[in-house]
Order: C-alpha cells, then structure tokens, then sequence
C-alpha cells in the first residue's frame, strides 16, 4: 500500500442515500458506532420516507443519513454534506444540491440504468454528461464488486447485492482512515445465526476497504482526530431510547411500576417498542385502541398511584386532549410525551417541526394550564423525562413533555450518568395513619406547592371521588358554585405557576448582556449553540440560550431577555415562542422561522444573526 | 372480580356504601332501584371497601360513582373502561366497577368496548340502558328502536339499532347478562353472580327513563304480562316461559322458534335446554326479540378465560426473572460504550 498523505480535519459530514431498500439507515449508524468509539463526537440525522417501501428506485423512496464526526464538541449533524454516498440516480438527484462544492461524491455506476435514471427523472447520465464537474466524483461499480466478492460464498444474485451497503460503508473507512473492526463485531452480532450472512458481509466491507487501497484514486487519507469530550464512559443515544430509560429511571426512583400507554405513531412509537422490552425492570406498556384509550389508561393508571405516561405525536395529542383535561381537573400526575412532526393533519409524519408549542401550552377546552417541557437534544430526553415526572408527582398535575422527529432519531454520544446520583421522587400518598384525627378533604393543598391530598384506591379509609366536574375547594365534591369555580381555576393555575420554583437557573452562552440573544427551545439547540459558537470564535459577541421551560416560562427570563439590545428566536414552527413571549412580556422579539420539515442549518442561524447587528450598527 | 376475604369487611352493611352525596336523578328514575340493588349486594362480596372502585363517563348513570362510598371516578363520555384498565393493569386487586349507559359506552365508547370487552380485563360493567340520550334530554341513542320518534329524529330513527348484550357476546366477553331496573329478586343476584367471575362481566340492565323515553320496555316488562313475554335464561334448565310455563324455545335447525309442549308432538325433551358456556348458542339466543319471542334476561354467557392484567403480570414476572442480577444501571449503560480520558 502506497503511503497516503494524512489530511487533518476538524470535521467531516457525510451523508448516505439510497434507496429505502440499501440499507442506508443501517449503514449510517455503523459509521457513527465506529466514529464514535474512536473518540469522535458524532450527530446524526436519519431521514427517511414515510413510505415503507416505495417502488424501486423511485424518488419518493429515497432514504438518508447524515453524520457529522469531529474533533471539537459539535451540536447538529452538520448543514450540509462534505460527502455524498448515493447508491442511485434518485438519491443523487434528491441529494446533490446539498453537497457542498467541491465535495466527495461517490456513486455505485452500476445503479445508473435507463430506468433508473428515467425514475429519478434525468434524461441523461448525469455521470457522463459533465453536469458532475464542480464535485470530486468517484464513480464505483459497487454492485459488480459486492457479487464478484460473495459469488465464492455460493450467495445468490438477489441476496449477494444486498450486501452493497457493506461495501460502501467499507471504502468510507478506508477514506477516514476508520477501523472495521467494530462492525465486523457488530455483524457477527447481528448475523450471528446465519452463518452465511456474516461471511458476505463481512467480505463486503472488506472489499470496500480494499478496493479504496487498491485503486489509489485516495492519495489522501483523511484524518478526523478525537473530540475533547468529558471524562466517562460514553454510548450513543437517540431521543427516543433516551426517554423511555428516563421514564424507567423515574420509576424507579420513585419506587413505583411505570405504566406507559400508548397507540402507536411516528415517530413516537419507538418508545412503545423499548418500554414494552424492558418488562424485566416492571415497565406495564399497554398498546391500547386508540388515542384516547392510550390517555385514559394513564389516567386510571395515575390513579392508581403508578408512574403513568403516554406518548403520542401532535395528531394523538388533538385526540388526547379532552382526557388531558381530566387529568387536569381530577389533579393527577401524568406525562404525556410529543414527539412533534410535521402538521397539520397526517402532515409530514417522518419530518420534524416544533409547530406543536401552541397545542401544548394552549390546547385545551376552558382555563386547563399544565407544565410544558421541551428535550434541546437526545440525550437531553433522558434528564427531562425525569424532571417531568418529578414535576408532575410533586405538583400532582400532567406535564407535557415535548420531543421531536429530529432528536428523537437523531444520536449523539451520552456520557452515562451514574444513576445512584439521581434524587428519588417522593410520592408522598395520604394515608389514614398520616392523616390522625384530621377529616379528609380531597383536594386540601401543600402550602409551598399547592398539590392537593393524594390517596390511591386500596388505602382504607380514605375512599373518594374524583371526576371531570367542577371539584368543591377542599371536599372535592361536585360544585356548581360561582366563586368556588373561580377560586379552582385561580388555584389550579397558581399551582402551575409555582412548579417555576424548582428550575435550575438559566444557562445562556456568551456575554450576559449586549447587542443579540438568539432564544430557542427544543431541537433548534443544536444549530442555535453552533452558530453562538461560530460568531463568537469569529469575536461577534453574541449570547445563546436554549430554554426547557416552555410553560410556565423561567422566571428570570425577562430579566435575561431585557439584557440584551435584541433576542433573535429561531423556531421550526410560524413563530410561536416568538408569540407567547411577546405575549407574556411585551417585549419586542425577532423571529425566525423555517417550517421545511428540516432542522435548522447553523449557516441559517448566523445569517439572520448578522443581519440584525448589522441593521443595530446602522441605526 | 377478585374477591379477597378480610375480616374487617364482614360488618359491611348496605349503608357503608351509601355516601354523603343528595343522589340527583329525577324522581321515579329507575337509575335509583339499581343503585340500590348495587349498594345492597357489594356488602355480601367480601371485598374490603377500599378496594372497591366505581369508574363510569358520562350520562345519567355516569353519576353513579358520587353516591357509592367507595374509590370513585366520574370520567369524560364514553372513556370510563379506558380508565378502568389502565387501572387494573398496575393494581391488579381491586374490584373495578365500570358504570355506563347506552349513549356513553355504545355510542362514543363503542370503541372502547370493543376493545376492553376482548382483553378480558377483570372488570364488572353495567350498562344501563333506556334507549335514548337523558342528559342531554332526549335525543335518540345507539339502542333506539328504528322509527322512534325523538327530538333529534322528528320523523323516527334511521339507525338500526345495536344489542348490546349481542355486541358484548360477538365482542367475546367472557360473562354476559341482562337484568330488569325493577326486578328487585332478579338484579341484585345478576349482580352477585357477575361480581365473581373472574374476568370481564357485562350486564346489561334495562332501565326507565320515566322523563324522555317513560315504559320503553313496559311491552314485555310490565308485571301483569312479563311470565308471557320474558324468558329467564337458567343454565341446564329448558327454555321454559308463560304463566303456566308450558312454552319453550324449539330448534328447527338453527332457527329458534316459540312451541307449546303438549301440542303439535311437542315435548319436554324438545325444548332448547340452556348452556351459558356455549358462545354460538349464546349469540343465537341474543337473537330472540319482542314481539316474535319472549326477551331473554339472565345469564347468557359465562366462560374462562386468562385475564389481561393476569398475562401482563406473567410477563412481568417471567422477565424479571430473567432478567436476574441485571441492573437498571446496567441497562442504561449499554454493552457498547466507550471511554474518554
């Protein structure tokens, strides 16, 4: 082997497309295993067709996977790919635009038929007609190679090619210059029971790896060294793993069985698959009929003093939302888990959006507040998950927690927290014993909280009644009286407010005062830290803050936002942080907004932000 | 439903389970007579109080859990099974009585007691059925013979109606039963016997609404005529009715069909003799309907079955033992990790 030249690079993208039959989801998360294993920091950002399988080929049938691998601490999955893998025309179609000049294309020659290329809708090869110029092409006859290879294994045709993906993954590694070891474990791991499959697959990837070597076209190696990440023991992790061991964590600490009910939707449903996995840990996962089954079910199961949640995408929530209602009138603790796409309606159901804020904050019939919290990134889930559920056991109210398409599968590193660190959650149920003499009054409050009494069906004694009409102040009987409908709303909403007093304080990024805060929540973290970082390292004294706390707001937040000559907030939605804060503050904010389906890009971000402190200095 | 002796439950008296709430049907409702029956049998159970819970949605019956002394939820329309199993699912001991009418678990609940109904959750339901909607004061419900006459249906009802003990038996519950409001003999031991089965329990009650639907059932309910045009479905017995129970239910075939015994070579040996464990016979015998047979009240169906809570339990159980001396945080941290510094 030639000796290479060793290129350093703080951080590469990649990204692979191909049809939804390659392969590529399963290809991208071996790269990311492996680059993060190295020492890498990693984002990624599956995108997929909410086709299962659309025709061959075809353009709507076209899956992704992007990574972003680097050297420094890095917070999205990169704006746009340094590397292109597309396994056929339509992924090249669909793809090439994002690639960023002059960057890497590899195509697999042998998928560029006429059919082919007629469902992608190129009337010429786009591999011989010059249109591929401004980009470093390497054009690889992957499916040729991949047969040749497992021909000897005696693999059919059909099957054989199928192992293409292996081979592209392959000669990345060769290109950065990764070891293949860590999937040649993993594939043993997976295919262990067929024999025959580990073999071609492994031979594949072997190929890829060397036909990299061979060819010499790579007279560059690649070379993306470890990050600076902080010492322990990591793993990767995905938003929605992360919510459902969040939830099992909860549980446990709160020394009670965790109850999830739930109908399956994308893109929630994988956290129905890992909680009703983990019956071993005592998780009770219901698959329930429908929506409204999912919600009612953690009701009865909040009443009967478990940790009960259900998760849902934005068209469950409108399902749920009467019952929500209920849990709010009845004062139950309960979780209720949004992982957002795209709206309205069926929407875009593999996309993300963060258009969901309004629903969750105001999305129910009468005055019926509820704490509404929002994960910034995947491992960001898990700490939130439990801090809903702490907050909803202590204030005895449903907390919704949102999520979204992107952090929910996108992964990132996870340094593993040590459990034993964790505070427990108290449950703290009225019993006849701990009441004495005293009469029992249902909805008879904490002082400091506002949480009402809380005894659960079993405990003798203490039998009563709860329900969606209006509650009497302290017996919790049915009232029908003016002042006393009043007092409830004005109590129920006080007792809201007062969850702000346990937040931790607020974290912004960057000077604490001056010319722009870029405010965000959810998912747009991200992009909103990167481009923060970027300005900043470029000496432009911006500040970032990414907010949990989406109702009620932070109480430091005005103060914080008031510092500052002004506060850009980007949002994937038409506005609607923008709108409640305004509302909440009558403070004037810019808004930025982009409702593609896509996350952010940090390019977009820093943009709109040059943008407003150039128009600050011309004033 | 599980019932757990406990000495402390042996005092129980009907007015434990009376609570201190003004009951607020109107005046001659048969909700009351069956409220009373309910209050009358819990006692004899051997159910400690605190864990008996009474879940219903909304309607008029839907009341029913503030006047029972006992854990209680009045829920939203039609989502009081819903609540029930999320319930039962992670307390497994309780006795769980879902209270619905036929607008609240037929009409919006319909999916929910399809679905509940299959699962076999232990749970005991009474339906309380009086063919109209009465809380929102008299629109026609999923039970509303076709053709009635209500405010929303001014030139009669286009629905064809449901049965629900048929819906409840073709939904394979596992113990199904019809009761009158005012049978005061009959109620209360329809009542005792769906208390201990062991997995779902539906019991259909005909119900009076003496306000917007007065004598819906009175054709064949009335006292003077109910030997003739009701059936009391006992199990081994024949299909025997009339005053002076000489009429019995005949097979030709499948098709069931009123004989006189003694008349037309019709003898005792020919009448239906009634099985409960026998879904299809079951489900024929739903079929039997004013004015061409005698209404069928009683047990109509009472099998096994695993119950849902039951199953979960298993697995709960099965995986934790596997699980053995894995830990959560062991769970947590995955068996692909890495190390940095």
């Amino acid at each position: 082997m030639a000796q290479r030249d060793v290129q350093e690079l703080k951080s590469v993208t990649i990204r692979f497309a191909g049809d939804s039959g390659d392969g590529m989801q399963l290809t991208g998360n071996r790269f990311t295993d492996t680059a993060a294993l190295i020492g890498n920091d990693v984002a990624t950002f599956p995108d997929y067709p909410a086709e299962i399988r659309a025709p061959a080929g075809s353009l709507p049938g076209v899956s992704g996977f992007q990574v972003q691998f680097s050297s420094r601490d890095i917070y999205t999955p990169g704006d746009a790919p340094d590397v292109l893998v597309a396994m056929n025309p339509a992924a090249l179609q669909r793809n090439l635009k994002e690639l960023v000049p002059g960057g890497a294309l590899f195509v697999n020659e042998d998928a560029f038929t006429k059919s082919n290329l007629k469902l992608a809708g190129y009337e010429e090869n786009p591999l011989e007609d010059g249109s591929l110029t401004d980009y470093r092409l390497f054009k690889v006859p992957m499916s040729t190679i991949t047969l040749e290879t497992v021909k000897p294994l005696g693999m059919g045709k059909k099957e054989g090619e199928r192992c293409k993906n292996f081979f592209a993954l392959g000669l990345l590694y060769f290109v950065y210059d990764r070891p293949l070891e860590p999937t040649m474990e993993w594939i043993e791991g997976k295919f262990g029971k067929s024999p025959d499959l580990v073999e071609a697959n492994t031979a594949a990837l072997k190929a890829g790896y060397n036909y990299g070597d061979t060819i010499e076209a790579f007279q560059t190696a690649y070379k993306v060294d470890k990050a600076q990440l902080a010492p322990g023991t990591y793993r990767s992790m995905n938003g929605n793993l992360a919510t459902a061991y969040g939830m099992i964590v909860a549980a446990q600490k709160a020394g009670r069985p965790l109850f999830y009910g739930s109908y399956p939707i994308t893109p929630a449903s994988d956290i129905l698959h890992e909680l009703s996995r983990q019956r071993g840990f005592g998780v009770k996962t219901f698959q329930a009929e429908d929506e409204i089954a999912a919600m009612g079910s953690t009701i009865g199961a909040a009443f009967g003093g478990a940790i009960a949640v259900t998760g849902t995408s934005g068209p469950g929530v409108a399902l749920k939302s009467e019952a929500i209602g209920l849990a709010i009138m009845a004062e139950l603790p309960m979780v209720i888990v949004n992982v957002q796409r795209g709206g309205p309606s069926t929407g875009l159901p593999t996309k993300t959006e963060q258009a969901d804020l309004f629903q969750a904050v105001l999305g129910r019939n009468g005055e019926a507040p509820l704490p509404v919290l929002a994960s910034r990134s995947p491992d960001d889930c898990f700490d939130v998950a439990i801090e809903a559920v702490r907050m909803a056991v202590k204030y005895r109210t449903p907390v919704i927690m949102l999520s979204d398409g992107y952090i929910a599968n996108g992964a990132e590193p996870w340094l593993v927290p040590d459990l034993d660190t964790i505070e427990p959650i108290e449950m703290d149920f009225l019993t006849r014993e701990g009441l004495g003499d005293e009469p029992h009054l249902p909805y008879k409050r904490d002082e400091q909280t506002l949480a009402r009494n809380w005894a659960i069906p079993g405990e003798p004694g203490l039998e009563h009644r709860v329900g969606g009409l209006e509650k009497d102040y302290l017996t919790g009987n049915v009232s029908y009286d003016p002042e006393n409908h009043e007092r409830m709303i004005q109590v129920r909403a006080e007792k809201v407010q007062r969850v702000a007093q346990d937040y931790g304080p607020l974290q912004v990024q960057g000077p604490d005062s001056g010319p722009l805060l870029i405010l965000g929540w959810g998912s747009s973290y991200g992009a909103i830290t990167s481009a923060g970082e970027f300005m900043r390292e470029d000496g432009i004294p911006v500040a970032n803050l990414s907010i949990r706390h989406l109702f009620p707001f932070h109480r430091e937040l005005e103060a914080t936002m008031r510092r500052y000559d002004k506060v850009l907030v980007p949002e994937l939605n038409c506005g609607q942080l923008s709108h409640l804060l305004r509302a909440e503050y009558l403070i004037e904010v810019e808004s930025l907004t982009k409702v593609r389906g896509l996350p952010f890009k940090v390019v977009e971000i820093i943009e709109k932000s040059k943008q407003l402190l150039s128009t600050e200095k011309a004033v | 439903m599980n019932a757990s002796s406990d000495g402390a439950t042996a005092q129980l008296t009907r007015k434990d389970f009376v609570s201190d709430q003004e009951v607020r049907w109107c005046p001659g409702c048969g909700d009351y007579a069956i409220l009373a029956q309910i209050q009358k049998t819990l006692p004899s159970l051997g159910v400690p109080k605190e864990n008996l819970v009474v879940i219903s949605g909304i309607g008029c019956s839907s009341r029913f859990p503030y006047y029972v002394d006992t854990y209680g939820f009045h829920s939203i329309h039609g989502r009081a099974m819903t609540l029930a199993s999320g319930l039962k699912c992670v307390n497994k001991d309780l006795s769980v009585w879902v209270i619905t009418g036929d607008g609240d678990g037929l009409s919006i609940g319909g999916n929910h007691f399809l679905h509940t109904l299959r699962r076999n959750f232990d749970l005991n339901v009474v339906l309380f059925n009086n063919r109209i909607y009465g809380l929102t004061k008299g629109q026609a419900s999923p039970t509303s013979e076709q053709g009635k006459v209500t405010k929303s249906t001014p030139m009669g009802a286009i629905d064809h109606p449901i049965n629900p003990v048929r819906a409840a038996i073709a939904a394979e519950a596992t113990w199904v039963g019809r009761a009158l409001d005012n049978d005061t003999k009959h109620l209360p031991s329809m009542i005792e016997t769906m208390a201990h089965h062991k997995g779902i329990s539906f019991l259909e009650v005909f119900q009076n609404c003496n306000i917007f639907n007065n004598g819906a059932f009175l054709h064949f309910s009335d006292r003077k005529i109910r030997s003739e045009k009701m059936i009391y479905l006992q199990p081994g017995q024949p299909m025997l009715f009339g005053e002076n129970r000489d009429k019995g239910i005949v097979l030709d075939g499948l098709k069931p069909r009123v004989a006189t015994v003694g008349e037309g070579g019709v003898s005792l040996d020919d009448v239906l003799v009634y099985d409960a464990s026998d879904p299809s016979l079951a489900y024929l015998v739903s079929s039997l309907d004013y004015p061409d047979f005698p209404v069928p009240v009683g047990v109509f169906l009472d099998i096994e079955r695993e119950t849902y809570e039951d199953l979960l339990e298993d697995q709960v159980e099965k995986a934790e033992s596997k699980r053995g001396d894995m830990s959560l945080q062991d769970l947590v941290r995955g068996t692909n990790t890495w190390t940095v510094g």
